[in-house]
């Protein structure tokens, strides 16, 4: 159970990871730009599992 | 326009990949720093915790266990088994286990060593505490690099946690985050999460080897009561109170006994004294460091252990151990532990001769102080070969 959830919680920080990603291309406001960049990191370092 | 969005996307994204290449680094280099420890000569052989068991295989907790022993004597005798790194973030418990493993002489029976027995708590620290990664110890031949370490496994390696953490066997409820402390998953179970198959894994070796004596290395924040002590299971108490005179007559300080609390489980003191023969003995040592008052939380704060607000508290009577400006050094926290386990053994070996476990070589107390832990720490650039091992 324990390898279903951690494969399901990696899949969910994809796609939030590739949904924040889309709405910087998509952005047109810098602080918004910023701020998704910003709400990114901590979600890929979990991705790459480096912290 | 149109130019000037791109260019200024383009900055954004440089400047976050220079954040996440930066920091993704230092998490890296953090978890995969190799420690040399070089295998003294006591040290007949080093097994792995996969070969009491297997279910271990591949994982990081796949812990090395140095055994210690002499060849003439072969097997007769006890046998102890000491524990460094079940809580990496104490790191005195690691260092005295590092020394014993590199000094240790075994004239009788046999010692076990584990000094990281939780190889992934040792690989994160923790979230939100602003820890350092690593620390440094100064010696003759230069500096040695730990890791930091936290209390609890990674979750990188373990998750998820629980809403609680139900203890097993008791079946008693415990915070969620213990079910990744080492001292709160004992006996373990072979089904279980990765730090209760270590702790099931330590079990099976301490049943197999017929240890007679555990000793789990700590340290513990002054504003916490359980300090300065030697925790005894009721099958040790008359051991540790022994050691404990012995100690505070003749090593030039003091250390007290506590019971350890049959309500309290997953600990080691009582899960081992409880599932097995072995007398279980768990050794607390002051470190400012973990203490919640403490000012920066850095380097300088681990090895010295001097914190000026840890001193204010300490005035105001919220403290169950001394501290002044001197602090707490690493080093008087390293010989506490190797004087304490070396009081421990004598004390044993005169009440058990049939299953006494004789060693020497191993730096007391006053010798630990007067030169520095890192006196004692061998250079693993003239290790002879076969002896090098990382951890």
């Amino acid at each position: 159970m324990a390898t279903l959830i951690t494969i399901l919680y990696y899949l969910l920080l994809a796609f939030f990871a590739a949904g924040f990603i889309w709405n910087f291309r998509k952005s047109r406001n810098w602080q918004t730009e910023a701020l998704y960049l910003i709400v990114l990191l901590p979600f890929l370092l979990r991705l790459f599992r480096l912290k | 326009m149109p130019d000037l969005i791109g260019l200024r996307k383009s900055l954004l994204v440089v400047a976050f990949l220079l954040i996440f290449i930066f920091s993704g680094l230092s998490f890296y280099r953090s978890r995969h720093l190799k420690e040399p420890l070089v295998a003294g000569e006591g040290v007949l052989e080093v097994r792995k915790l996969s070969d009491y068991f297997s279910g271990l295989k591949g994982s990081i907790n796949d812990a090395k266990v140095y055994v210690l022993g002499n060849r003439a004597e072969g097997s007769s005798g006890g046998a102890a088994l000491i524990l460094g790194g079940s809580h990496p973030e104490e790191p005195a418990g690691r260092l005295a286990a590092w020394l014993i493993v590199e000094n240790a002489r075994v004239e009788g029976g046999r010692i076990f060593v584990i000094p990281t027995a939780n190889p992934s708590a040792s690989t994160a620290t923790r979230l939100g505490g602003a820890y350092p990664p690593d620390y440094t110890i100064d010696t003759p031949w230069g500096r040695q690099t730990f890791r930091q370490g936290d209390r609890w496994s990674n979750p990188l390696d373990q998750w998820p946690d629980p809403e609680v953490y139900i203890h097993y066997p008791s079946r008693q409820q415990l915070a969620y985050m213990d079910i990744r402390n080492q001292n709160r998953t004992w006996p373990g179970r072979p089904n279980g999460t990765m730090t209760e198959k270590t702790c099931y894994a330590m079990t099976r070796l301490i049943l197999s080897e017929k240890i007679d004596l555990v000793i789990d290395l700590h340290e513990a924040e002054l504003q916490y009561p359980v300090i300065s002590t030697i925790v005894a299971h009721e099958k040790g108490a008359d051991l540790a109170a022994a050691a404990s005179m012995f100690i505070s007559s003749v090593e030039g300080f003091a250390i007290g006994v506590e019971n350890s609390p049959k309500a309290l489980r997953g600990l080691s003191h009582r899960e081992i004294g409880d599932a097995t023969d072995a007398i279980s003995l768990l050794l607390e040592a002051p470190e400012p460091f973990l203490d919640a008052t403490r000012g920066r939380t850095d380097r300088a704060l681990l090895l010295t252990g001097k914190d000026e607000f840890v001193v204010r508290a300490g005035k105001r009577g919220l403290l169950f151990e001394k501290i002044d400006e001197n602090g707490w050094p690493i080093d008087i926290r390293v010989g506490r532990h190797t004087s304490t386990v070396l009081q421990i053994l004598e004390n044993w070996s005169a009440d058990r001769p049939d299953r006494a476990v004789v060693v020497s070589g191993v730096p007391r107390y006053t010798e630990v102080v007067a030169k520095g832990t890192g006196a004692f720490l061998k250079d693993p650039g003239t290790a002879p070969a076969g002896k090098l091992f990382f951890e």
